[in-house]
């Protein structure tokens, strides 16, 4: 019988695969890679691509990943799977995003807080007038 | 005292309230299992990292990444995890206490203070202390890991351009269904690699294309996953802390109506004994 590892591909959301395996291939940024057993340590990046297993008694598996990073020991290999692809300009734009939407919600407090300290002087006022009114009445009587 | 038609509706409208709440607790509860096992099922991914980062911060001392180095603070940095929507008890507000508490402590010392925020709740609350870098809101019941690394990555470029020196993540740590914990973690730089004999192994990963490259992608990531699951555990959090709350206001409900009930049916009585009384001297005049 073939020798074999074990194979665990998760991403930060959900494990997609576990399992025993003879040949992972993988597309790793600076070409392919295929790992058997007994393989030496190895940490890489992945590009996008489709990862291949054949699992144990020779039947094939192919699933796809959108990057990510490969992990080898002899028996274990582990593929840190991305949930999409990532890029610099993806994830700038992705950052340049949820800046803008923090700058809207501060430009929008503006409208509140004027609520806030209109209420506030409102509530000034009416006391004043109260104070004054009385005033009158006791001045009158 | 309220006639009986009064009282009649009244229990109708209570009794309708008492519906919604109790459909509502139910709604929570089934979401609490589904957030639950989604919490579980982000723990190996970065379980899994940690591991390989504490592997590599131990085989390559020549060269620090900084998210591991400790350096003086002058400013700090806070990720905010909240709810979108309210009717979840205490949840948000002990939240949000327990971040002002451990505020306090920095601006004590003169530390500025920036904030990103997760959900609309958070958002509403800090950005009236200004200083809001990043915010996401509205991630729904499954949030993806996608709508989480635009702000992440402002707080990482902010701490990397030394806007910020230290990164704390606020959320609620789910304990079990009836205790939820307000909980303040550091993100950066990462604390308690363990100084452990076992990582002080004599081998060392081959690297592609090389070491700094992996390390640097890996830091991001981990990163993100922590922020990830941090989210889905205080969407659990808040599911059951929403059907803890609606449990007790069916409760509630349920009494008020036991207590209307009782007068109602006092009403009807003292109507019945006058309309007696009445026809019993009515005859006795005959």
């Amino acid at each position: 019988m073939a020798m074999t590892m074990h194979l665990d591909i998760v991403s930060a959301e959900h494990e997609i695969f576990s399992g025993v395996c003879e040949i992972v291939v993988a597309p790793a940024v600076m070409g392919e890679v295929g790992i058997y057993p007994r393989h030496t340590q190895m940490l890489t990046p992945l590009k996008p691509g489709e990862v291949r297993i054949t699992k144990q008694g020779g039947e094939e598996e192919s699933i796809y990943v959108s990057g990510g990073i490969l992990e080898v020991q002899p028996h274990v290999v582990t593929i840190l799977s991305d949930t999409a692809v990532r890029a610099a300009d993806l994830d700038e734009a992705a950052a340049l995003e949820a800046k803008e939407k923090a700058e809207q919600a501060l430009k929008d407090q503006t409208s509140e807080i004027n609520i806030a300290d209109a209420q506030a002087e409102l509530a000034e006022a009416m006391a004043q007038l109260q104070a004054i009114s009385r005033m009158r009445s006791k001045m009158k009587g | 005292m309220a006639s009986g038609k009064e009282i009649r509706n009244q229990i109708k409208s209570v009794q309708n309230t008492q519906k919604i709440t109790s459909a509502m607790e139910m709604v929570a509860a089934s979401k609490m299992r589904k957030a639950q096992d989604r919490m579980a099922a982000s723990r190996p991914y970065s379980k899994k990292m940690r591991q390989v980062i504490e592997h590599l911060a131990f085989a390559h001392t020549e060269y620090k990444h900084p998210y591991l180095n400790d350096r003086a603070v002058k400013r700090v940095g806070y990720i905010v995890v909240s709810s979108d929507r309210g009717l979840c008890g205490g949840l948000n507000n002990n939240l949000f206490r327990a971040t002002l508490m451990h505020m306090k402590t920095w601006s004590d010392k003169n530390v500025d203070v920036e904030f990103c925020t997760i959900g609309s709740k958070a958002q509403t609350f800090f950005k009236r202390l200004g200083a809001l870098r990043a915010q996401a809101t509205h991630l729904g019941d499954a949030p993806a890991l996608t709508d989480l690394i635009g702000t992440v990555k402002t707080m990482l470029d902010a701490y990397n351009d030394g806007v910020i020196d230290r990164l704390f993540i606020v959320s609620n740590e789910f304990v079990n269904t009836m205790t939820q914990q307000p909980q303040v973690d550091q993100l950066l730089p990462i604390v308690s690699i363990e100084d452990d004999a076992e990582l002080k192994h004599h081998w060392d990963y081959i690297y592609e294309p090389n070491a700094k490259e992996v390390l640097d992608s890996l830091m991001i990531r981990y990163i993100e996953s922590l922020v990830y699951q941090s989210v889905v555990e205080n969407i659990a959090c808040e599911m059951a802390s929403r059907m803890i709350a609606m449990k007790s206001a069916t409760d509630n409900a349920g009494d008020l109506i036991d207590d209307l009930q009782l007068v109602y049916n006092k009403a009807r009585q003292a109507a019945i004994t006058q309309e007696i009384s009445e026809i019993v001297s009515g005859a006795a005049a005959v």
